[in-house]
């Protein structure tokens, strides 16, 4: 009997597997971050491409070097590290001394991630971590911004850029002031249109909303990721603002809230970071509102312009209260708030 | 279209054997019935080796409540009683029975039961004694749902027809072959039950048989066919009453408590079968199906056949067979030793090869929501997982760890291949023991 010679596997139910794994997620989200990468290079030139790959470098290196050193496999495979990389990248000014970026990517990894147990672990997302410390160390290189579409941008890389490590930068050119900070101590308002193209001066990654916006379409489309976190933050935005611009006009419009700053990028690929955001859909709108007045009141009573960054990061530190408190109502009982 | 919320739609595959018709097969020389072929206490034997059998006969009595009849599926001779493997994994008590080669395989007693002038218990106890359990594979004793506790009431029944799992096709060649027996068996439960109405639960990837059964029903009856939407774990108890009557059964009670009662369409035929020729549970339908094996076949089965002669009568393995389960790929438990018997509650044979088998590498828990949106029951896997990796066995409990209903919808939806079903299997057979052990206690 032929039968009986083979080697039959024993494993437990189910014996059947949906296609999707966590790699193919992580890659996908880098897929999608790749067309506002393009943009960040063409709206600012080699300084940009430079300081995205250094982002991705240190921040890969760094996971392949303390999973070596703590004798584990190394999880630069499963692709999530190079999101943090890229993201990490994205949210900093075009020309931001690469030294610096270095820095701030061991941080990232190291502080943000690794530390609380690598993937699935991290409280907080570790991209905004890396840049968190940056912002402290380092206030003027962080809010010194190179303007975009400068015409010498692919023939020369800004004196900033290539800062010898451990020194402050000094900048060549006039530096372009962003959207926010005009709006912030000026009061004057960009163009809807400016913001939604990415035709304004900011952090690499961030100005392009159109582009933002198709990538996060892309994840959703794929359910990679949860619309309910953008929705709801861009939802409690606008009502917050809207309501504030109404009673005072000199308070921004709510266009010009979503649009402007690190609103779309934040929204869009930071709190949706899924392990640090809550899991159940109730859990989810609370958190997004949470950060959606958090970036409202930051940038309308705080004394910095932007807030997308404490926004996320304090609501981040919420998530696991907000996954406590609210409980899916199990099937066969009655209470929605059940606890224990 | 109706069906219940949440849940998974993995690739149905019936199409090796959905148009296949039911097949008798052949008699084997050896068979082996296990006395435990069901949830409950296992069967009081009643023959001693050496023993001449009647195809019918009645060879082990219900020890107990909770305890079924069982009978000798061929005429022949009592070979041994010994410990054999089952299809669980365990050695169990079983009868061996030889085949006699010049029998011509009729029934021991066949007939006509006169039923009508029978009261329910009477009924029940018929049901008990002709050895019927669920056959969509839970194989708990039927009687024993039927046995409606005072003061309680089954307004509904409802016959599970979903058949959720992949690749099997069983109960839906059943439903188009054996209609009648279904609606003579549905007679006898409304009489043991009383209820008021009945529902014949179908997803509607078997049009054929939602249409046929719809056609079928003898106008004197009070039930309908509730065509569902095809979307897996629907077969499961919980789920089906959801979508059928939007009732939720509450946490920790039973259907009875909804006043539904809802048995399988297999059983149901069975039961039917039994009283139009006397013939108690000793075959059954088994769909032999999957990529790994030669020709996919529908069988009707006598019960403790071995799994060697079921497969070599269809042809045999193919060579890249890495996986024969018994069940469906949901729920199924995977065999090693070929010659485990057929047994009641056994609905599929199902050969997975190389292609299907892939054994994926675990990445941490990502919290991705995907378990979270597939539950039916609405529980937190990715959570109770977490707590089951530090055995927080008492912090799962305040996670409802005990309504899980095993349908494995979360492991199967998880992208880092977390094995969360087996972990909360894990959990449960602890924390009941765990109870067991207090309740003994004090």
């Amino acid at each position: 009997m032929s039968s009986l010679n083979k080697t039959l596997e024993i494993k437990t139910s189910p014996h059947i597997a949906r296609g999707v794994s966590t790699d193919m997620i992580m890659r996908n989200v880098v897929y999608a971050l790749i067309p506002v990468s393009i943009f960040a290079v063409y709206a600012f030139g080699l300084s940009a491409l430079l300081v995205l790959i250094t982002a991705v470098v240190s921040c890969v290196l760094t996971e392949h070097l303390l999973c070596v050193l703590t004798h584990k496999q190394s999880t630069v495979g499963d692709w999530s590290i190079t999101i943090t990389g890229l993201l990490f990248g994205l949210t900093l000014p075009p020309n931001f001394p690469l030294w610096m970026v270095f820095f701030g990517g061991v941080i990232a990894v190291a502080l943000g991630k690794f530390i609380f147990g690598g993937l699935g672990y991290n409280t907080f997302n570790p991209a905004l971590v890396g840049r968190a410390v940056l912002q402290a160390s380092f206030p003027v290189a962080i809010t010194t911004w190179h303007p975009a579409f400068s015409t010498d941008r692919f023939s020369t890389i800004a004196s900033s850029t290539l800062t010898f490590p451990f020194m402050e930068p000094v900048y060549d050119t006039v530096s372009g002031a962003t959207p926010l900070s005009v709006m912030k101590f000026e009061h004057i308002a960009a163009k809807t249109s400016d913001l939604f193209m990415g035709l304004t001066t900011g952090s690499s990654g961030e100005t392009s909303a159109l582009l933002i916006l198709l990538g996060g379409a892309y994840l959703v489309y794929r359910k990679m990721m949860n619309w309910r976190i953008p929705a709801s933050i861009f939802l409690s935005v606008a009502i917050l603002s809207g309501i504030l611009h109404t009673i005072n006009s000199q308070y921004p419009a709510p266009d010009f809230m979503l649009l402007s700053g690190g609103l779309m990028l934040g929204a869009v690929f930071m709190a949706t970071d899924m392990v640090a955001s809550p899991i159940t859909p109730i859990g989810v709108w609370i958190y997004g509102a949470l950060i959606g007045t958090m970036i409202v009141v930051i940038r309308v009573w705080g004394g910095l312009p932007e807030g997308v960054m404490y926004a996320i990061l304090f609501a981040n530190a919420f998530s696991p209260q907000i996954d406590n408190l609210i409980r899916p109502r199990v099937y066969g009982t009655s209470s929605r708030w059940s606890r224990t | 279209m109706k069906t219940f919320r949440h849940g998974i739609h993995p690739g149905d595959y019936k199409d090796l054997t959905r148009h296949i018709a039911i097949e008798r097969m052949p008699f084997t020389d050896e068979l082996v019935i296990p006395l435990s072929q069901h949830l409950g206490a296992p069967s009081r034997l009643l023959v001693k080796e050496g023993d001449k059998v009647y195809r019918g006969q009645i060879i082990g009595e219900p020890a107990g409540f909770v305890s079924i009849g069982q009978h000798a599926p061929v005429t022949g001779t009592v070979k041994a009683i010994e410990m054999r493997h089952h299809p669980s994994g365990k050695l169990v008590e079983s009868v061996i029975i030889s085949r006699d080669p010049y029998s011509p395989q009729t029934f021991y007693n066949e007939h006509a039961m006169e039923w009508e002038s029978l009261t329910p218990g009477e009924l029940i106890s018929l049901i008990q004694h002709g050895g019927f359990v669920g056959l969509g594979g839970a194989a708990f004793p039927t009687h024993v749902k039927l046995s409606v506790p005072e003061g309680k009431k089954a307004k509904f029944l409802i016959i599970n027809g979903v058949e959720c799992e992949p690749y099997l096709t069983s109960d839906h060649r059943v439903m188009l072959e054996q209609f009648d027996d279904v609606f003579y068996g549905i007679r006898i439960l409304e009489k043991v039950l009383g209820c008021e109405r009945f529902y014949i639960g179908i997803e509607n990837n078997k049009d054929d048989a939602i249409a046929l059964l719809n056609k079928r029903i003898p106008a004197d009856m009070n039930g309908e066919v509730v065509a569902l939407q095809t979307k897996y774990p629907q077969g499961a108890e919980k789920m089906l009453i959801e979508a059928v009557l939007k009732r939720e059964v509450p946490s920790g009670k039973l259907p009875i408590d909804v006043e539904v009662v809802v048995q399988n369409v297999g059983t149901i035929a069975g039961i039917g079968m039994m009283f139009r020729f006397g013939q108690p549970l000793i075959e059954r339908v088994v769909t032999i199906t999957g990529p790994g094996i030669e020709k996919p076949s529908n069988l009707l089965i006598p019960i403790g056949t071995k799994l060697a002669d079921v497969l070599d009568y269809c042809g045999g393995l193919k060579e890249n067979t890495r996986q024969v389960l018994f069940g469906g790929p949901m729920m199924g438990a995977p065999q090693v030793y070929m010659d485990v018997p057929i047994m009641k509650g056994t609905s599929g044979i199902l050969c997975l090869t190389d292609e299907e088998v892939t054994i994926r590498e675990e990445y941490p828990c990502i919290r991705c929501l995907r378990c979270v949106d597939a539950c039916p029951v609405y529980l937190n896997p990715s959570r109770l997982g977490a707590l089951a990796k530090t055995r927080d066995y008492e912090g799962m409990l305040g996670y409802h760890v005990m309504d899980c209903v095993e349908c494995g919808s979360c492991s199967y939806v998880c992208p880092s291949n977390i094995p969360l079903v087996q972990r909360f299997r894990v959990a449960k057979a602890l924390l009941r023991e765990k109870q067991a052990k207090q309740r003994k206690a004090s």
